[in-house]
C-alpha cells in the first residue's frame, strides 16, 4: 500500500504545470523597501514576519514542555576527557565569534538570527560536554527568563508599529534597524531555548550519574 | 529533469519512509527518528517543487528555515515525553514545597 | 545526462539509503548515527538546492542539535533499561 502511495505522489508531481504566480519576482521587486539585502531574511523578518514570531513562540511552549516533563537535578558536572576539553577551550571563542558574525553578516548574505542561534546552542552544548569546571552553575530560572525576553521583545517591537496601521508594519527608512533589534534578540533568545533543550532535561529519579570516563 | 524536480521525487520517497515508519515500527525512539524523516522529506517538497524551474524561491526557502527549527523542538519535546514514559512513573514527582513557590529548582 | 545531474542522483540515492537503514538497521545506535549522516547528507542537498542559509540551520540543528538530543536519550533509555525494575510502592498515586 506504501508503494502505492509512492507511486501515486511521484505521478503527481510529474503533472503539474508551470507556475503561474512567480514569487522570486515579487520579493525582488520590493527587496530595496524591506530593509535587508537578502531576500530569505527579509522574507523571515519582514514580508512573513509573523510566521517567524509564532514560531518563537512555538519554541517556548516546547521548552515549557520539556520542562514539565521532569526539572533537572543538580547533577555533578561531566568529567569530560583532557582532549575534549583543549578542543573546546579553542573552539568556544571562535563559536562565539561566528554567531555574532553570521548574525550580522544576514543582511546581505546567508546567515541571519536562526544560525547564529544554531551555533551558540552548539556552544552552549560543547561547553556543558566538556566538562569545563565554573565556579558556580547557572540559575535554571535564567533559561526561561531569556527565552521570554526574545518573545516578548519581538511582540513589543511588533506592537510599537501598530501606529502605522498594523502590527510589525515597519517604516521603510528604519525597517533595517528594527529587523537588526529583533534578529538580536531572537539570536540570544533562541540561542538559549535551543540549548535549554539539551541542558535542561530531565534525569530521572535512579538515572545514574553522567560522568563521562569513556575514552 | 532538473535537480528541484528530482529532490521533490525524493522528498516525496522520504515521506513516505517515514510513514511507513511511524505505523509499522515498533520502538518510541524509531518512531521519532521515522517522523523527522517525514518532515525532512516534506521540506524537500517544498523547496524542490518551487525551484523546478531552476531560479532560487526565497519564500519556501524562508519557511523551510522556520519548519527546521520547529522540528528540532518538537523533536526535544518528543523525547522528553518518552523518557518520562520509561521512567514508570504516572506522575512527575511532586514538588518539595506544598505551597509550590518557584524559589527553588530542581 | 549532464554532470550536475549525474551527481544529484548520486546524492539522492545515498540520501534515500541512508534514510532506509535509519528505519530498518536492527541496532538503535546504529540508527541514530545514521540519521545525523542523513542530516549531513541532507545539507548537502540544501546546498545544491541554492539554499545556503538552510544548509547552515540544517547542519547546526537538524545534524547537530537533533544528533546530541538523540544520543542522549539512547543512553537514557539504555540506562533505565539497566536499572532493577522499581518496587510498585515506589510509584506515586
Amino acid at each position: 500500500m506504501l508503494t502505492l502511495l509512492a507511486g501515486l505522489l511521484v505521478s503527481a508531481l510529474f503533472d503539474l504545470p508551470p507556475a503561474q504566480i512567480r514569487l522570486p519576482v515579487f520579493v525582488a521587486d520590493h527587496l530595496a523597501e524591506s530593509g535587508v539585502r537578502h531576500p530569505v531574511t527579509a522574507v523571515l523578518l519582514n514580508f512573513r514576519g509573523y510566521d517567524t514570531f509564532l514560531e518563537v513562540v512555538v519554541l517556548l511552549l516546547a521548552l515549557v514542555g520539556v520542562l514539565a516533563s521532569g526539572l533537572p537535578k543538580d547533577r555533578s558536572p561531566f568529567t569530560g576527557n583532557v582532549l575534549l576539553q583543549a578542543l573546546a577551550r579553542h573552539a568556544l571563542p571562535l563559536m562565539l565569534l561566528a554567531a555574532v558574525y553570521l548574525l550580522w553578516a544576514g543582511a546581505h548574505q546567508p546567515g541571519g538570527a536562526f544560525q547564529a542561534a544554531a551555533v551558540l546552542a552548539a556552544a552552549a552544548v560543547l561547553f556543558e560536554l566538556s566538562g569545563i569546571r565554573t565556579s558556580k552553575r547557572p540559575d535554571p530560572r535564567w533559561f526561561r527568563r531569556i527565552t521570554s525576553a526574545g518573545v516578548l521583545l519581538f511582540f513589543a517591537v511588533a506592537a510599537a508599529m501598530l501606529g502605522n496601521g498594523a502590527l510589525l508594519q515597519y517604516p521603510p527608512e528604519q525597517a533595517g534597524f528594527f529587523i537588526l533589534l529583533i534578529e538580536s534578540g531572537l539570536t540570544l533568545s533562541l540561542a538559549v531555548n535551543l540549548a535549554a533543550f539539551f541542558l535542561l532535561r530531565s534525569t530521572e529519579p535512579g538515572d545514574a550519574q553522567a560522568t563521562d570516563n569513556e575514552p | 529533469m532538473s535537480s528541484g524536480l528530482l529532490f521533490a521525487i525524493v522528498g516525496c520517497l522520504l515521506f513516505v519512509f517515514g510513514l511507513g515508519g511511524v505505523i509499522l515500527l515498533d520502538h518510541l525512539l524509531r518512531r521519532i527518528l521515522a517522523f523527522n524523516l517525514m518532515g525532512s522529506g516534506t521540506f524537500l517538497v517544498l523547496v524542490g517543487l518551487a525551484q523546478r524551474d531552476g531560479t532560487p524561491d526565497p519564500v519556501p526557502q524562508a519557511m523551510v528555515l522556520t519548519g527546521i527549527v520547529v522540528a528540532v523542538a518538537a523533536t526535544a519535546l518528543a523525547l522528553a515525553l518518552a523518557r518520562r514514559l520509561h521512567t514508570g512513573a504516572s506522575n512527575p514527582p511532586p514538588p518539595a514545597n506544598p505551597t509550590c513557590r518557584d524559589d527553588r529548582h530542581a | 545526462m549532464t554532470l550536475h545531474l549525474a551527481f544529484d542522483s548520486l546524492l539522492a540515492v545515498i540520501l534515500l539509503w541512508s534514510a532506509w537503514q535509519t528505519l530498518v538497521t536492527p541496532q538503535l545506535d546504529r540508527a541514530v548515527i545514521l540519521y545525523i549522516v542523513f542530516g549531513l547528507l541532507l545539507t548537502l542537498v540544501w546546498a545544491r538546492l541554492d539554499g545556503p542559509d538552510i544548509a547552515l540551520a540544517e547542519a547546526a540543528l537538524g545534524a547537530g542539535l537533533t544528533g546530541t538530543l538523540l544520543l542522549d536519550a539512547l543512553a537514557a533509555l539504555r540506562r533505565k533499561g539497566k536499572q532493577p525494575s522499581r518496587k510498585p510502592s515506589e510509584i506515586e498515586p
